[in-house]
Formats: structure tokens, C-alpha cells, sequence
């Protein structure tokens, strides 16, 4: 993303909307500038506001006015005046900045719009998570502090070393250059994105195992990190095993999400194929 | 995608947001899923949500690309069900916010009638959404819990600001705007309604909840800045 200096007037309404403050009016072209580094490319700027298309120069006078009387302009909070940020073209590694922070972009490797995949939210439908499993998902880096690849990448490789797999249909799995490492491909380590969702499924038995180790990896980076723990539930709908094993290791969990288990396969399936004779 | 899952709040915060919302699955009932998605929406304006969304377009108050300068003085803040409903034009998770638990659980057992196919989930406090499951008789198939935020959470805001930013789990609302928002109804430069319908232009899929960040941000407005909620 860039702003058009030509249109910029420097009302600043974008600096509150960046979600990683990346926006800032630079005092030396008296325009906003964006923080490339900081910029993780989510497009809130250009998607979330609303645009006017006023003249720049009317705007800038009007402005210079009001701030020279001292009077207060009290414009609308989401509201670029002069539709002044123009999408750039991403080349890589750059792009993968959009694909994990920008949720309209929906992921190559899973379909669906946004950073993770499915989870238990289509479990009536696709099995994923069994009675005696746990899903995890690890989100780094929401709400709006961001994570680098790199820091990701010491809890996938502290996860791999305890033997948990990582969920296939995942965006993080598909850009690791060796799962069963935990590793990512280097050209992209640096790369600042909103944030990330890392899928594992484990045994019952390990939640602990798993949590612990997220626990001790979590004090070694520097973001924010959102812990899911999903389980199927018994056949009366009832959870008498995750929710208990969680309760004991501290967590007193306020809010879930619930599958209440009314989706079903309605996609024409394939002919089963006869034996060969 | 956990958009709604880590709301920051505790049980008693979630008493009026109830997140119902529907979603194919890829490769076993996602052939013909758009009219069914469409006929999810059109089932929840019976119940009276506070928003309407999808994962493509956003919500019920959207940003617009072209707006006239006279807008500084008149904005609408309605929600607009019908622009959800008929700009839907791909798969993709659909979803119904509510404000009360009766609403909620009156739409799931209309959706359990209706045996669209699709995976339905409730996005609420944890009891929330089990007495929708029982008010509809119908039984858990699985859960998600939130264990909240964890790592350096220095670096997070104050407690009001993360119970409006995170009703956008995608973060697209940012903590600054929120803050800002808090500040201006307290300044009396905006009102609850009218801060909330900004906030709300920013969620990408339309699960952010107007009626509880109003209630946020009344709660705020009496509040000395700084403290905190929970």
C-alpha cells in the first residue's frame, strides 16, 4: 500500500485506523507516510474507509484556515477525504504480508477466507477433531501487535520436537519447508504479518504436554498470542473431558465456540469403482 | 479463521452477543451452498439481529467508496440487511449476530427446521450457547474453547479498548480507533450509536456487535480514562 503524496492533505484519520500504527504523519513532507516495515499489507486503510474525492488543494486551504484561527474541524473518524491510498502490485515475499493480514484474500492453500481453515467449525461434516483428540490453534499476534514468521517459527519447531502434527490444510503448514521440524522457509522469516493460526491435533492425554510447551515459547517472543482448545463431545453433548483437563491446568475458559452438529455430506459423491475382473 | 472466537470479556460481558453463524465445507457440502447461505440470512431477519455478515463483504454498515462532503453532517448509521443479503454472491461463512439469548436460540431451532446442510455454529459465552443448544433440543457436536491472550500482553490495550477492537478478530478495527471512539463519546463529539457504526465499517465479515460496543462505550463514557472493565 502507498499514499499518494500528490492527494495526501494530512487530516491524520488514517493514522488511528492502521491496526499496527504503521501510518504516521512524516513533519518533514507534512503528508502520511507508511512504515513499510511496520506495514503488514491488511488494506484496512483502502477497505475500511470510506473515501471522498475532494479536490487536494481546496482541502489543504480549508485546512490551513481552520488551523489558523485555532478552530476545530470535526470531520467524520473514517473518512479519507481524497482517496489518497492507491494498492500497490505485491511481488514475494511481500505478498505473503496480505495473505495472513488481509481476511478478504482468501488463502491458495485453504479456500477460505481469512488465516486459519475450518477447525471444528464443519467437525459435524469432516471429522477432523474425534472424541480423544484435541485441536489446537495458536494464533500469534491479535489483536493488532503482529508477529514476524521468525518468531512463529520457534514454537512450530519447539511443537515439532515433542511430535505433534501440524494440521495440512493450514496456511502456516503450507509455507514450512519441513514439518517435521517445524521449519519455514527462510525467504519469508522476516516478513510482519497481523497474524498467524498454527493447527495441531494431539491425544487427550498430551493437552498439558502441548500447553506447556506453548507456555515456555510464548515468553521467548515478542507478540500476543490466542489459545483455542477444541474437542468433539460425548453423545449426549456434553464436553466431561477437555473443559475438566483445562480447568485443572488453571484455565477457566469464558467464551467457545459451539458446533451444534447440523451440517452433513450433501455433495454428489463419486460412483464407488467395481472390482477389476 | 477465529474471528469470533477470543472476544475479550468475561461470561457476564456476552450476555448480549450471540454470534450464530454458517459455514460449507470444502469438498462435502459446498456444491449448491450459496442458496442456502442466502436463505441463513434471510431466516435471521425473523429474529431481529443487530448485524448481518459475510466473510467477503462485511456487514451491515459497510464503508462507502464515494461519498458526498455533506455526509459531516448526516450520516446514516442503519443497518442495511438487504445490501448483506443480495451482495452475497460466492460461498463463504455467513453469520447473524443477536443481542439476547432468546433471539439466538429461537433462529437455531428455526435453522435446525430448516436442515440446510451446513455446519451451524454458536459463538458466545460457553453456558450461552449450551442453553441455546438445549432451548432448541438439540445436543453439542463440538466445542472450541477461547483461553484468552497469553505472551507479551503488555503490549496489549486497556481492558474497554480490546472489548471493542476484538469483536473484528481479524484485528481490522484498530486499538487507536477504538480508543478514539472512547474518547470522543466521552467528549461528547460523538455517540455511542454513531461511534459504534465507525467501529463497525471496519469488520470485514460482519460479526461485530453494535449493541454491545454501545454498551461499551456508555460504560466507558462514566468511567475515569484508564480503568479498566473486568
Amino acid at each position: 500500500m502507498r499514499i499518494s503524496p500528490n492527494r495526501c492533505v494530512a487530516c491524520g484519520n488514517c493514522t488511528y485506523v492502521c491496526p499496527t500504527g504503521a501510518i504516521y504523519i512524516d513533519p518533514a513532507i507534512k503528508r502520511a507516510t507508511i512504515d513499510r516495515d511496520e506495514c503488514v499489507e491488511c488494506y484496512t486503510c483502502f477497505h475500511g474507509m470510506s473515501q471522498e474525492h475532494l479536490n487536494p488543494t481546496l482541502v489543504r486551504a480549508l485546512r490551513g484556515l481552520s488551523h489558523f484561527f485555532r478552530l476545530r474541524f470535526d470531520p467524520e473518524p473514517d473518512v479519507c477525504p481524497t482517496a489518497a491510498f492507491e494498492p500497490e502490485e505485491l511481488s514475494w515475499p511481500r505478498v505473503v504480508r496480505r495473505a495472513f493480514s488481509d481476511p478478504r484474500v482468501p488463502h491458495e492453500s485453504t479456500g477460505v477466507e481469512g488465516r486459519g481453515t475450518e477447525e471444528v467449525k464443519t467437525n459435524d461434516v469432516s471429522g477432523r477433531v474425534q472424541v480423544g483428540e484435541v485441536g489446537f490453534t495458536i494464533e500469534f499476534g491479535r489483536p493488532g501487535v503482529g508477529v514476524r514468521f521468525h518468531e512463529i517459527e520457534r514454537m512450530t519447531q519447539a511443537l515439532a520436537r515433542i511430535g505433534v502434527a501440524f494440521e495440512k490444510k493450514n496456511p502456516v503448514t503450507s509455507l514450512m519447508s519441513d514439518t517435521t521440524a517445524g521449519a519455514i522457509r527462510e525467504d519469508i522469516l522476516n516478513e510482519k504479518i497481523l497474524s498467524a493460526i498454527v493447527e495441531i491435533k494431539a491425544p487427550v492425554e498430551r493437552i498439558e504436554e502441548v500447553l506447556r510447551v506453548v507456555r515456555e515459547v510464548e515468553k521467548q517472543i515478542d507478540t500476543v498470542i490466542s489459545i483455542g482448545v477444541s474437542t468433539r463431545c460425548d453423545e449426549d453433548g456434553e464436553d466431561n473431558v477437555v473443559g475438566a483437563a483445562l480447568e485443572r491446568l488453571g484455565y477457566r475458559p469464558e467464551r467457545a465456540k459451539t458446533n451444534i452438529g447440523l451440517g452433513r455430506v450433501t455433495n454428489p459423491q463419486p460412483e464407488p469403482v467395481g472390482e477389476l475382473r | 479463521m477465529t474471528n469470533t472466537l477470543h472476544r475479550y470479556g468475561n461470561a457476564a460481558s456476552f450476555q448480549d452477543d450471540y454470534v450464530v453463524f454458517a459455514i460449507q465445507c470444502r469438498g462435502k457440502n459446498d456444491v449448491g451452498a450459496l442458496p442456502k447461505l442466502k436463505k441463513f440470512l434471510e431466516m435471521a431477519l425473523a429474529f431481529q439481529p443487530v448485524n448481518l455478515g459475510d466473510a467477503r463483504h462485511g456487514g451491515a454498515v459497510r464503508p462507502e467508496r464515494n461519498l458526498n462532503p455533506l455526509v459531516h453532517w448526516k450520516r446514516s448509521t442503519r443497518p442495511d440487511f438487504r445490501a448483506v443479503i443480495d451482495g452475497l454472491d460466492a460461498p463463504t461463512t455467513v453469520a447473524a449476530v443477536f443481542d439476547n439469548r432468546e433471539a439466538a436460540a429461537n433462529f437455531v431451532q428455526a435453522l435446525k427446521e430448516a436442515d440446510l446442510g451446513l455446519s451451524i455454529n454458536i459463538s458466545t459465552s460457553v453456558d450461552g450457547a449450551e442453553q441455546c443448544c438445549h432451548a432448541a433440543g438439540l445436543r453439542r457436536h463440538s466445542v472450541g474453547y477461547s483461553l484468552g491472550f497469553e505472551g507479551k500482553t503488555e503490549r496489549l490495550p486497556a481492558a474497554e479498548v480490546l472489548m471493542l477492537s476484538t469483536m473484528c478478530g481479524h484485528s481490522m478495527i484498530s486499538a487507536s480507533l477504538a480508543g478514539k471512539m472512547i474518547d470522543w463519546v466521552r467528549e461528547g463529539r460523538r455517540t455511542p450509536e454513531e461511534a459504534a457504526a465507525c467501529l463497525s465499517r471496519f469488520c470485514s465479515c460482519g460479526v461485530f456487535n453494535p449493541c454491545r460496543a454501545r454498551r461499551v462505550l456508555e460504560e466507558a463514557r462514566r468511567r475515569k480514562p484508564g480503568n479498566t472493565v473486568l
